[in-house]
């Protein structure tokens, strides 16, 4: 799915990680962790091609991306779900909007009352909020939200930056368990986080593989978890 | 590659605030564009149709000045006109009375000059027919038969004022030249703006998959139809505006600002040019802006 071979990246002087390789295969669980600032959301955005590696190489579905179009970028794009921790809505848009948005972004005509739409309202429990503003809705109702737009377009691969960053314990457990009921549908699912306890949890429900990066290196983590 | 806007969906539209100051300015400024505008198109015209009447009257007519002692004068007038007779292209020649000679150097000497008593030139004038006469030929001929006689075609009345026509047609090829500009400049601007003050929006279309001519595309239609609707709003009132300047009055050429017949159609293409300035400004503004994301 995604491979990243010997990758580097480095902030202005501050080199972030080198040498850094890293395969996602289809259908995999993995876990980000370490502390903030040692480049978890960077690694995903490598992923997305958000940011491209100063040295080494990003694969995504078997191809090499370097020098790929904007174009195609975009269409890769369309085959990741990204949950970010400030999920980024369009606030004049409804939730339904904002979730459907990457259909309509795909050209597809599937609209807000699509029955699709409605039964993945459903399942993130929002089906009482698709009129609402982002803004309208509590942190847990608004990384629900931004979980529905990522998987709306049936992506391979979901890729959470700190999605349990600004909620509380409960509300962990349930995006967990919409992301651990997403891996078992067969997607791979990879989520950046510093919540131990989250990568505790999610272990007894599935096999993930946490990889922690320390010191610029990823290394994978062991029984200290 | 970004498609034409008006084939564009209004679903790409929709995503974008739908409010903002800049797209209002950008519907003011076209207004104001579009109606100076349509006043540097009706100048053109204006002095399009002066120059050609200037023109056109004195190349129509031709003067010839005979100067001879007093016992001469008339048998050279005479000479002349039966010269006129005889010249393909004359349709018609007559000497100025001695009233109309005096109105003519009234302006400089005043009603009461005795004009007997002085050797001023006699004048004869002669208009053209449509096939013309040649010029040069008639000048060589009068001056072997009448001594006297200087052939003035106008030539020398007219090349001045064919020169500023053009100049002032050129003045106001500028004048619509720089209102094209500076409206591609203010929707450029508005544009960026707006594409700045979006870059949140932006940044999320671009990360769900979003391509360049979609995110462009909701920019450019918007600003277009602004523009289209500022500038047919501007066009509208400098037509109005321009019915109601005075019309050929006896004043000056300016009292006859305005176009004629089918001239009033072109001021209806100034919308049409301002929705495509704005539609190529908005388009390089946001290819411009999508560069710098990733």
């Amino acid at each position: 799915m995604i491979e990243l071979s010997g990758v580097s990246y480095s902030y202005g002087d501050r080199r972030l990680f080198s040498d850094v390789s890293l395969t996602l295969k289809a259908g995999s669980f993995h876990f980000l962790t370490g502390p903030s600032g040692t480049g978890k959301t960077t690694l995903l955005k490598l992923c997305y091609l958000e940011l491209s590696p100063e040295m080494g190489s990003v694969q995504l579905f078997g191809s090499d991306t370097e020098g790929t179009e904007r174009d195609a970028v975009a269409a890769l794009r369309q085959r990741i779900g990204i949950v970010h921790q400030d999920c980024r809505f369009i606030d004049h848009l409804t939730v339904a909007e904002n979730i459907a948005l990457p259909l309509r972004v795909a050209g597809q005509k599937q609209m807000t009352e699509d029955s699709n739409l409605r039964e993945l309202m459903a399942w993130v429990g929002l089906s009482h909020h698709g009129a609402a503003h982002p803004p309208q809705l509590s942190g847990g109702e608004r990384q629900r939200a931004a979980l529905a737009r990522a998987v709306i377009m049936a992506p391979d691969v979901i890729l959470a930056d700190e999605p349990t960053g600004n909620v509380d314990w409960e509300m962990s457990t349930r995006l967990l368990g919409l992301l651990v009921e997403l891996n078992r549908m067969g997607k791979t699912v990879v989520i950046a986080t510093h919540d131990l306890n989250l990568i505790r949890q999610a272990k007894a429900q599935v096999q993930a593989r946490v990889l922690r990066i320390r010191d610029g290196k990823l290394q994978l983590a062991g029984s200290d978890l | 590659m970004i498609r034409p806007a008006f084939l564009a969906s209004s679903e790409a539209e929709r995503i974008v605030p739908p409010t903002g100051t800049t797209a209002q300015l950008t519907t003011l400024a076209a207004a104001a564009m579009a109606f100076l505008c349509v006043f540097a198109l009706a100048l053109l015209y204006t002095t399009g149709r002066v120059a050609d009447r200037w023109s056109g009257e004195l190349a129509q007519s031709a003067t010839v000045r005979i100067s001879a002692p007093a016992d001469q004068m008339e048998a050279q007038v005479t000479a002349v006109l039966a010269i006129l007779a005889q010249t393909p292209g004359v349709a018609d020649a007559r000497a100025l009375s001695d009233e109309e000679q005096q109105a003519l150097l009234t302006p400089w000497f005043g009603p009461d000059l005795p004009l007997e008593t002085l050797p001023i030139p006699q004048l004869v004038e002669l208009t053209r027919d449509a096939r013309g006469f040649d010029a040069e030929g008639l000048r060589l001929r009068l001056r072997a038969e009448v001594p006297g006689a200087v052939f003035d075609d106008h030539t020398r009345w007219r090349a001045p004022l064919i020169d500023a026509a053009q100049r002032l047609r050129l003045l106001g090829w500028l004048s619509v030249a720089l209102i094209a500009v500076t409206m591609a400049v203010i929707v450029s601007l508005a544009a960026s703006t707006a594409l700045a003050a979006n870059g949140q929006v932006i940044d999320v279309l671009r990360l769900i998959g979003a391509k360049d001519s979609f995110v462009a595309n909701a920019f450019v239609r918007r600003f277009t139809l602004r523009a289209l609707a500022g500038a047919a709003l501007g066009t509208a009132l400098g037509m109005v505006a321009l019915v109601f300047v005075p019309s050929d009055t006896p004043s000056g050429f300016l009292s006859g600002l305005g176009f004629r017949g089918a001239q009033w159609l072109a001021p209806l293409a100034v919308p049409l040019v301002t929705a495509c300035v704005a539609f190529l400004a908005t388009g390089l503004a946001a290819r411009r802006r999508l560069r710098e994301i990733s």
